[in-house]
């Protein structure tokens, strides 16, 4: 029995030592190894978002301000899941037992991460909540800071909206240090200056316990709140346009000549962007998408249509240039010119007898402008048109701005694949055919005629600063025919534009109207889609103008008729809202 | 009954160590079930105290009386044993999936923790009675099979606790080996161990609980499921791993407290303090209980009689065992079954059945010198 205990002892001995050759694997060897292991189980980073950047208009007023909000969520598993439990709930938040039951289904990853059952809860109800949560184990509310615009529909288009932070947008290297499900800008200047606005997230490092629960926080690091900015627009500007688009499609953009400031830039309709501040319903997105009069369209920027006779400006710019026409050049307007076995028709049945090119201008006479253009040519109209920025975005590129279309015969046959024909000159004369330009554009033109001809790159952002592009190369003397042309259009008695006239102020435009049919009928007789597109240009005061815009009404019929007072409206706002300054200036 | 002879010849040495161990125990458990925030400290600490005082209480008893005492009664003891484990079936409670539990008042105590003891007496009392030299063959084993095995693994797999019944083998294994066991049979169970276990395979496999069945799994595999069935021993090894050459300190654990690694207190309690303490404070707690295994073996061979050797032989069989498998346990090197570590584990019943165990020990050792007498 000795011997056989002396070996029992030998076996306990080495099985001692293969432990602590065990032990000095685990412990020494991967010792560093599974110290990192026990960190990572117990530590975790909570990100902590930062204060998002205000965006303010040209005077510091704001658009949009941060707001607490409230949401009702549940941490799933110490959620009781019997019916009667779920039915109570319900009631309490206004959901049936069994949404409740739907979205703790599909929701949550984690088991304790909580479930939003409602977001945004006013303040009553989360009273009612508060007072109940002791019967509902895991019901909670939390706070969350959501954005409100203040001005709800104001200037969506150009603010843009918020939105989740999406899968795909988080793995890219702009949204790494970005919270899991946080708020970032989805769409227009609140997604484009996210980074800016959004600040830099905090982090707090926690310890958890084995499942999840939060025990103590180890480390901390404040949010850094995002930078605001300042935008060029003038929010009672806008305002005013916006209003008085009101029931139309379209769109209003106003510069500052003299800056390339954007002062306005309404379109038309607008949507609410605080309805996507929380996670729009699918529901309201669908009908968004849906709605026939397209309010996610950015008119302003993208819808490119035949300028009308508002081009008549660059024709008559590149005319006087060219030397094919004089400021005393006349034209017999009998109604009709005869091209090819065409007859082109003036919009004057009857015709404008002999018109110099001021009364042209004024009575916007298309036979006049057919003689001009046939003098030209199309390349010679195609390079005027350009130098005055048509036929390329204005390089606001960032909200998807489309370039319209400078017709030539290159661009014919590059696109089309077919040769110019001399009629088509007349049609892009007068500003129709093939020709097609936005309402940014527009405003651009029109503030290039009514500065002298210096060209501003028009701008959002009130920081980055003037950039002047360059010169027209226009002699002073061909602009300021057209600017007095341009004045007795809404001046002169018999003029288009008589609409817009001011009694406070000197105002110059032009009209326009962008057919939508070929068909010379009364458009008031047309059903509503069926009406031309109107046009108004303008700028103003003509002795100094501080101001030049555009007005662009889809399917509004005439522009003097339909874009003209508006154009008054907006500019009168301007020089009430300016006048003090105006004066102090001088 | 107690004179200055016994109290002379007393095992303090035993006794210390096996007392140090209890209180690192207490310590290791009240940092294992240190609180989280916002509640109650878990009073385990506090039950682990009361139950050392009584384990100390009834030590004192067993020290106390003769060990020859046991001899004449180890046959009722065993029987009566045996009753109450087929008792628990019936009054039983229930508790984490298995019956296990006597309620005895207030509290409740696990028949099969003291069945081992008389297990141990009355297998004792046999090989002893075998005579001196005798070694066991083919009848001895058949007999100590279906006397000694057989009933009381059937009981105890019905509670059902794998690990004592594996002890049971293991232990009666271990006292034959001493006693002198016949080459040729040692290598027959070797053999039929072998080939049986295809063939009952299917039985054994099929007769086990599904968490049973995934312990084995897990320790195959333990990476098959992380936060599943390998989970136990993953986090064990994070815990020992993490501590390091020094350990990150008392109270310093976080597997533990922080709930990563479930039952800390009980059959992991290794764990925590290998967390805490690192490879030093492991060392060190190995050493003491190297010795405590080693001086049991030295009892074993210097008891003044075979039933006292024997006595003596089984207690630190089953000790050495309950402390292999829980340790390779926790370390990753063995299936997880469910042993508590001797001593240090949170558990009224095992602490008193631990040190009814050293009882028997030292009342063997201190009565060794038959001279005495």
């Amino acid at each position: 029995m000795e011997k056989r205990i002396k070996l029992g002892a030998y076996i306990i001995l080495i099985v001692f030592a293969i432990f602590i050759l065990r032990l000095w694997q685990l412990q020494v060897i991967k010792g560093r190894e599974y110290r990192e292991l026990a960190e990572q189980n117990r530590l975790r980073v909570v990100k902590i978002p930062a204060a998002r950047g205000i965006i303010y208009d040209r005077n510091g007023v704001p658009f949009v301000r941060n707001v607490p909000s409230f949401d009702v969520s549940v941490i799933r598993e110490y959620l009781p899941k019997d019916r009667e439990t779920l039915s109570a709930l319900g009631k309490l938040i206004g959901l049936s037992g069994d949404e409740i039951q739907d979205r703790l289904r599909k929701a949550a990853v984690y088991p304790y991460e909580p479930v939003k059952l409602k977001i945004a809860v006013p303040w009553q109800e989360v009273a009612k909540v508060e007072v109940r949560k002791v019967d509902f184990p895991g019901l909670q509310v939390d706070v969350e800071v959501s954005r409100e615009y203040i001005n709800g529909t104001l200037a969506s288009h150009i603010i843009g909206h918020l939105g989740r932070l999406t899968p795909e947008q988080s793995k890219k290297p702009d949204y790494k240090d970005v919270p899991h499900r946080a708020l970032i800008g989805q769409w227009g200047l609140e997604m484009i200056y996210d980074k800016v606005l959004r600040g830099t997230a905090g982090g707090k490092l926690i310890e958890v316990d084995a499942i999840g629960r939060e025990i103590k926080v180890v480390g901390m690091e404040e949010p850094v709140k995002g930078d605001d900015i300042t935008l060029t627009l003038d929010i009672t500007l806008q305002k005013t346009a916006e209003e008085a688009l009101k029931s139309e499609a379209g769109a209003i953009v106003a510069l500052d000549p003299n800056t390339g400031e954007i002062l306005t830039l309404a379109s038309s309709p607008p949507f609410n962007p605080n309805l996507f501040s929380r996670g729009i319903e699918p529901r309201e997105w669908v009908k968004l998408l849906n709605d026939p009069q397209k309010p996610l369209l950015n008119r302003a920027l993208q819808s490119q249509y035949p300028p009308g006779s508002t081009f008549k400006i660059i024709t008559a710019i590149a005319g006087l240039e060219e030397g094919v026409i004089t400021r005393n050049t006349e034209v017999n307007c009998t109604g009709v010119i005869a091209m090819g076995k065409r007859g082109f028709r003036c919009w004057k049945p009857g015709g404008h007898g002999t018109v110099s090119l001021h009364r042209a201008i004024v009575e916007s006479c298309d036979i006049y402008f057919y003689e001009v253009g046939k003098r030209l040519g199309i390349d010679k109209i195609a390079e005027y048109a350009e130098r005055f920025g048509l036929g390329k975005p204005v390089g606001l590129e960032f909200l998807n701005e489309k370039s319209g279309i400078v017709p030539s015969t290159q661009w014919k046959l590059k696109t089309r694949k077919e040769q110019w024909f001399q009629g088509e000159t007349l049609s892009v004369a007068i500003g129709q055919g093939y020709i097609s330009t936005t309402p940014i554009q527009m405003a651009l033109l029109t503030s290039i005629v009514a500065n002298g001809g210096k060209i501003y790159k028009p701008h959002l952002i009130k920081d980055s600063g003037v950039e002047f592009v360059g010169n027209s190369k226009v002699n002073a003397g061909s602009l300021d025919t057209v600017r007095n042309g341009l004045q007795g259009v809404v001046g002169e008695a018999g003029g288009t534009g008589g609409r817009a006239r001011s009694s406070l102020l000197h105002i110059g435009g032009k009209t326009g109207t962008a057919q939508v049919v070929s068909i010379r009928k009364q458009s008031h007789a047309l059903p509503k889609k069926l009406r031309d597109h109107a046009w108004f240009v303008a700028f103003a005061p003509v002795e100094d103008p501080q101001i030049a815009l555009s007005v662009f009404v889809e399917h509004g019929g005439h522009g003097g008729a339909a874009a003209a007072p508006i154009a008054k409206k907006v500019i009168e706002a301007f020089y009430e809202n300016n006048k003090l300054q105006m004066i102090n200036d001088k | 009954m107690i004179d200055r002879r016994l109290l002379k010849n007393f095992d303090w040495i035993t006794f210390a160590l096996v007392t140090i161990v209890s209180l690192i125990g207490i310590m290791t458990i009240y940092s294992a079930t240190r609180p989280l925030p916002g509640s109650e400290h878990p009073s385990f600490y506090i039950k682990q105290v009361y139950w050392l005082g009584i384990s100390l209480l009834c030590f004192i008893l067993v020290v106390s009386i003769d060990y020859r005492w046991f001899e004449k009664f180890a046959y009722p003891l065993f029987v009566i044993g045996f009753i109450l484990l087929v008792l628990v079936l019936f009054v039983g409670k229930q508790g984490m999936g298995a019956q296990r539990w006597l309620p005895l008042g207030p509290l409740s105590f696990q028949p099969s923790e003291f069945f081992k003891i008389f297990f141990i007496i009355a297998f004792s009392k046999y090989l002893t009675n075998l005579g001196q030299g005798t070694t066991l063959g083919f009848k001895e084993i058949a007999k100590i099979s279906f006397f000694f095995l057989l009933p009381p693994i059937i009981v105890i797999l019905k509670q059902p606790h794998l690990g004592t019944a594996l002890m049971l083998v293991f232990i009666s294994l271990g006292m034959a080996m001493a006693a002198g066991i016949r080459k040729k049979f040692f290598v027959l169970i070797l053999i039929i161990g072998i080939i049986a276990v295809p063939f009952m395979g299917h039985i054994f496999w099929g007769g086990l609980k599904e968490y049973q069945k995934n312990r084995i799994v897990a320790f195959v595999e333990p990476q098959v499921d992380p936060l599943g069935i390998g989970y136990h021993i993953n986090q064990s090894k994070v815990s020992i791993g993490s501590g390091g050459f020094l350990g990150k300190g008392y109270l310093e654990g976080t597997q533990g407290s922080l709930r990563f690694l479930p039952e800390g207190h009980t059959d992991f309690i290794f764990s925590i303090f290998a967390e805490e303490w690192g490879f030093m404070g492991s060392i060190g707690l190995f050493i003491i209980y190297l010795f405590i295994f080693l001086r049991g073996l030295d009892t074993g061979r210097r008891a003044r009689d075979p039933f006292g050797s024997f006595l003596a032989l089984g207690v630190t069989i089953m000790l050495t065992f309950y402390f292999v498998i829980n340790v390779g346990m926790t370390l990753g090197m063995m299936p997880i079954v469910g042993l508590p570590l001797p001593f240090m584990s949170y558990g009224g019943t095992a602490l008193l059945s631990d040190f009814i165990a050293v009882g028997i020990l030292i009342n063997v050792r201190t009565r060794r010198f038959a001279l005495f007498y």
